[in-house]
């Protein structure tokens, strides 16, 4: 039983490892889309259930073999103990019987010796009676014994007279009478060889004295056997005289003398005396040996004589035949020519086999239930691998719908945008013409619309493009800080207009030069700042950036003062009760920061610059639920906010995206009413290079020339401070800040003594409306009054303000030692600033400085321009020849083929594309083919190197003239075998981006 | 000292600016105009006269014809717009562009009517350049080099 549990775990658990690497498996495929194959998953999944099918076939037959074996095993038991207690009885009864025999032989021996072996004889019917009455207990089987002697016939007659009775004849036939029985009324025996009458008796058989045992048939076979063998013989059973039961009568032979054991059966005749036999009552004697044992109720016995083996009789036990197990025992009763068996069987039918029934019961629920929980897992895996699928056709289908989206938006922008510009450039046409007044403003109207929508395509195609996944970031080196300045220049009407105070810091730890995409992160910032001047009416715009580490280490310090926003109290007479740039409270940022990845995790790169950008502005902020969907396009805080605003909701998720780009992540705090803050991340690359090629939007100011100087800066609020350290630091200067009126004052008195500092900055609203100008009216005041010296040098000072009244800088201008620098900040502008105040480098113009670097590039350089058209030719030649540039025209694209076969000392070409008879591209590529066959020639030697200026690979960069750069792309240029475009007419800084990327390398010193 | 050439000059400039004939990219070509270019400015405009002048006249031919080469035609558009942009020539460039626009709808009347523009600006400017020219001639005979 064990071992077919052991199967039949072992079926179910091989049956469920199958299944979980059929599981598994599908996982596997599903993992591997292109892998998917439907038809052998299904195929192995029918084979599982299958399998699972045969499984439980198994464990039900399995459990029906438990049952057959167990019930086997009561059987077997039940048939053993069936054995064992028929066979306990048999013992028993046969031992009672041995000793009831052994008895009757002591009685034999008994008359023997009294009756025979004395003369006159010792027993006579009265001692017989007493004497077997007495010894009764020692024959408890036996209803009586009686000796009878053996008479010849010819000593009937002396017998018989000698007694006083007639020998009598056994009457067997008379069964109906059995119970009154008188042995008076029997007839005399008949005449026979000799006779065998009971001579004494038992007080229980005392009936049968003078009774002839030899006219018995049973008695008679039974004397004649036993006084042949001289053993105890047994008659078989037969209805006892008078009690009516069924009885066996023992016999013994009483010999004259003691004969010895091997003696004939002749001798053994002729030495008998007389036979003493007894008769056992057999039911009375079974039913007295059952009654002695435990458990008689559950078995039935019979007793039978076996000595003819094909009619037994019946000695014992009632006719009825019990169904059942029988178990037959063999009973020997001394009598060798008798045979007996016992036949016992079980009174009860057996009960069922509850246990096997309950356990087999337990298997096949076990197996059915495991069944059940695998098939239920097959199904259930079925429907997630088919869902699986469904969900795969559906995301499939999505993102088809997705980029068939995107594709759709880019297009139909494009679209838009061509006949768009049309439309503008005709509206600009009709405000030309004569129009009333209300026309004119229909026209206006009509343009701003105009261009607003070409503003919103333009940041639709943006949209779509980064969806559409087409945007690729650059990676060039750039300044950042001129980004930003940049940017503060782009918004600076904006602000002024407005009264804001829009300012930019930058944390002296971000390197001077990045490397990365300075257009989208310009990009970025500039929505942002753009958003934030929108919804700003009052209060500042504050850019600053720093690096991630930087945060992250004064992140206790930024906690405590995130108490931004806490009053300053010890200062009654601030009316800004905050300590930010305005004043006014602001959002908290560290919130949005500390969600930030870079913040959670540091990041290991070796070279990467993590940045943190915050625009922290102070205007009306976004509610709680339009939060949430602020970086989703087309979704402005609400509806009325477009209405109020205007605007398409669609910056602020280009943004998002931009930087997602760019490996950062974007956040914001808001608080309605009070302001927004939004930060993000970036990731850049630090530029070990020489930053000689860097892009700018600005030039470079000369550092030199305000190197060393000092100046003190007087501000009595700590954050604007700072920002004008920083501007002020950029420039070289060394900086000393002054946040009291009396500690100004003394600083300023020292400068006047000692000449340094040479310059003061003050702000316009020091310590309140206006009071930056007190400050210097009084300055000047007590400069009039002769308090100072006039000899001593007076420091400049420059007024910090973004609304400074025309009366208000012609006071400072006339006093002689004052200038005002507008707000917002910025390196160009405070530079060009001190330059003019200082006197430095005045001559210098700005458009020159500008030019400096385009200069540096192009100086010296061979360039051919193709132009058909003359005055485009001219123009070109005249702005190439202004940076230094040498330059060769020509009218058509095959005399450029003819120019540019190598050899030739050309740098660059500037290649027309629009051209009668040959145009651009098609010039272009002949002149590549003219170049890849001398290169092939150079190459594989036939022709010399030395004839071709010692250079193996000819490859003059052209570049494609174009009047519409929108039009233009790269990689259509670059399909023709052009290095890029530059528009029509030069635009000096595109020119240079085109231009300085192949000049670059020879021309790091313009100078040489 | 009201009436300087120079200050004439100016307004001119200033004027031609105002009423949108020019834009910035004169301002470049002025710029490109120094020691080593003398008369870079007058060149280009000299050149840029001659050559309208001739396109213009080309145009007037080929739609005076009763089936119009529309390509030839938007050649000569092209080469017009091209050379108002490098000059600066506002006006001129957005009414080709214009030109350019009928001239792919293959619309003659239309053609017809931006040419006549395209010739009365085209006419504007060149009196003002020439006057601009004439200034500039009396400038540089006052300063000489």
């Amino acid at each position: 039983m064990f071992y077919l549990s052991a199967l039949f775990g072992t079926i179910v658990i091989s049956i469920v490892r199958t299944i979980c690497k059929r599981g598994k498996q599908s996982n596997k495929l599903c993992q591997d889309e292109k892998l998917l194959q439907i038809p052998s998953a299904k195929i192995s999944r029918k084979w599982s259930k299958r399998a699972l099918l045969i499984g439980v076939v198994l464990g039900l037959f399995s459990s029906m073999c438990i049952f057959s074996s167990m019930y086997a095993d009561v059987v077997v038991r039940r048939i053993e103990n069936l054995a064992n207690m028929c066979d306990e009885r048999a013992r028993m009864l046969q031992d009672q019987f041995n000793v009831s025999m052994n008895h009757v032989h002591a009685l034999a021996i008994l008359v023997s010796t009294f009756h025979h072996g004395k003369n006159p004889s010792a027993i006579d019917q009265k001692t017989f009676e007493d004497f077997t009455a007495r010894t009764t207990f020692e024959r408890p089987l036996m209803s009586g014994v009686a000796y009878a002697l053996k008479v010849l016939h010819s000593e009937r007659e002396r017998f018989e007279q000698q007694h006083g009775w007639k020998i009598k004849k056994m009457e067997a036939g008379d069964q109906s009478h059995v119970h009154d029985y008188n042995p008076e009324k029997l007839e005399p025996s008949p005449i026979q060889d000799e006779y065998a009458p009971v001579i004494f008796s038992q007080e229980t058989v005392k009936h049968i004295i003078s009774v002839d045992m030899m006219s018995g048939k049973e008695d008679h076979d039974n004397i004649l056997r036993s006084r042949a063998t001289g053993k105890g013989a047994l008659t078989s059973p037969f209805k006892l005289l008078k009690s009516n039961h069924l009885g066996v009568v023992l016999t013994f032979t009483v010999y004259k003398y003691d004969l010895p054991p091997n003696a004939t059966p002749e001798e053994r005749i002729h030495a008998t005396l007389g036979y003493l036999g007894a008769s056992f009552d057999v039911p009375s004697l079974v039913d007295k040996l059952l009654e002695q044992l435990a458990s008689k109720q559950k078995i039935l016995v019979k007793l039978y004589d076996t000595t003819n083996r094909t009619s037994p009789i019946n000695m014992y036990g009632s006719d009825f035949t019990a169904s059942g197990d029988l178990h037959r025992s063999y009973i020997d009763f001394g009598d060798p020519t008798r045979k007996h068996e016992m036949h016992c069987r079980f009174k009860h039918e057996p009960p069922l086999p509850w246990s096997a029934i309950t356990i087999s019961m337990a298997v096949a629920i076990i197996v059915l239930l495991v069944g059940q929980i695998i098939y239920a897992t097959l199904n259930s895996l079925e429907e997630a691998e088919d869902n699986y699928r469904a969900m795969l056709e559906l995301k499939g289908r999505a993102e088809a719908a997705d980029v068939a989206k995107s594709q759709f938006l880019a297009t139909v922008s494009h679209e838009i945008r061509t006949p768009m510009n049309g439309v503008l450039g005709m509206l600009q046409m009709l405000m030309d013409t004569e129009l009333d007044t209300t026309q004119q403003d229909f026209v206006v109207t009509a343009q701003e619309s105009g261009k607003a929508l070409i503003n919103l395509i333009n940041e639709v195609l943006d949209l779509a493009k980064i969806e559409s996944g087409r945007i690729e970031l650059e990676t060039v080196p750039f300044d950042v800080r001129d980004i930003l300045d940049n940017v503060v220049s782009l918004f600076s009407e904006k602000s002024q207009a407005k009264g804001i105070e829009l300012a930019v810091l930058v944390s002296d730890q971000v390197p001077d030069v990045l490397t990365g995409d300075p257009w989208r992160f310009r990009q970025i910032i500039t929505n942002l700042v753009g958003n934030s001047m929108k919804f700003t009416e009052r209060g500042h715009i504050f850019i600053q950036v720093h690096l991630v580490e930087e945060l992250k280490r004064t992140k206790i310090v930024f906690d405590d003062i995130s108490a931004q926003n806490r009053e300053v109290t010890d200062n009654p007479d601030n009316t800004m009760p905050c300590n930010t740039l305005s004043g006014l409270e602001v959002a908290d940022n560290w919130k949005s920061l500390e969600n930030f990845r870079m913040f959670k995790f540091s990041n290991d790169a070796m070279d990467a610059i993590n940045l943190v950008v915050t625009v922290e502005d102070t205007g009306i902020g976004i509610t709680k639920d339009a939060q949430t969907r602020i970086f989703t396009p087309f979704m402005q805080a609400d509806s009325s906010t477009s209405r109020t605003y205007g605007g398409t909701g669609i910056g602020l998720s280009i943004t998002k995206c931009l930087v997602e780009l760019m490996g950062g992540e974007i956040g914001f705090t808001s608080k309605p009413g009070v302001g927004s803050t939004f930060s993000f991340t970036a990731i850049f690359k630090e530029n070990r290079r020489s930053p000689g090629d860097i892009k700018r939007y600005h030039s470079e100011p000369t550092p030199s020339d305000f190197q060393g100087m000092r100046a003190l800066i007087i501000d009595g609020r700590c954050a604007r401070a700072e920002i004008t350290m920083y501007h002020v630091r950029r420039l070289g200067i060394w900086c000393d800040l002054a946040a009291t009126s009396e500690s100004a004052f003394s600083s300023l008195l020292e400068a006047c003594n000692s000449s340094s500092p040479n310059l003061v900055f003050v702000d316009k609203d020091v310590w309140g409306e206006g009071s930056g100008m007190a400050l210097y009216r009084s300055l000047v005041d007590l400069r009039l009054k002769g308090t100072h010296k006039s000899s001593q040098a007076m420091p400049k000072i420059f007024l910090l303000g973004s609304s400074i009244s025309p009366s208000e800088s012609d006071y400072l201008r006339l006093t002689g030692y004052g200038d005002c620098i507008r707000k917002p900040l910025r390196l160009s502008t405070i530079a060009a600033c001190l330059r003019k105040a200082l006197g430095i480098g005045v001559t210098r113009q700005n458009s020159r400085d500008q030019s400096l670097v385009l200069r540096s590039v192009l100086t010296g350089k061979q360039i051919l321009v193709v132009d058909d058209n003359a005055v485009n030719r001219k123009v070109a030649a005249g702005a190439l020849k202004k940076y230094g540039a040498i330059v060769t025209c020509v009218e058509s694209g095959i005399d450029a083929i003819d120019m540019l076969k190598p050899p030739h000392t050309f740098d660059a070409c500037f290649m027309d594309v629009q051209m009668p008879e040959m145009d651009g591209f098609e010039a272009t590529r002949l002149i590549r083919a003219v170049e890849k066959k001398i290169n092939d020639m150079i190459q594989t030697g036939e022709l010399s190197a030395e004839s071709y200026r010692n250079k193996a690979n000819w490859h003059v960069p052209i570049l494609a003239m174009t009047a519409d750069v929108i039009q233009a792309t790269f990689e259509g240029c670059m399909h023709c075998g052009m290095d890029g475009y530059v528009s029509k007419p030069f635009e000096e800084l595109q020119l240079y981006s085109a231009v300085a990327h192949f000049l670059e390398t020879n021309a790091t010193d313009p100078s040489s | 000292m009201a009436a300087t050439p120079m200050n004439q000059l100016s307004a001119l400039v200033n004027n031609m600016f105002a009423t949108g004939l020019l834009d910035e990219q004169f301002q470049q070509l002025q710029m490109l105009q120094d020691a080593s270019a003398p008369d870079f400015v007058s060149e280009v405009v000299t050149l840029f006269c001659d050559d309208g002048e001739r396109i213009i006249g080309e145009l007037t031919k080929l739609l005076e014809k009763s089936s119009v080469d529309f390509d030839r035609v938007d050649a000569f558009v092209h080469q017009l717009k091209g050379s108002s942009a490098s000059v600066g020539a506002q006006k001129v460039k957005n009414t080709c562009i214009q030109f350019r626009e009928f001239c792919q709808q293959k619309s003659r009347d239309g053609c017809l009517k931006t040419l006549d523009s395209v010739r009365t600006e085209f006419y504007d400017l060149r009196s003002k350049f020439q006057t601009l020219l004439q200034l500039e001639r009396q400038i540089q005979g006052f300063y000489p080099k």
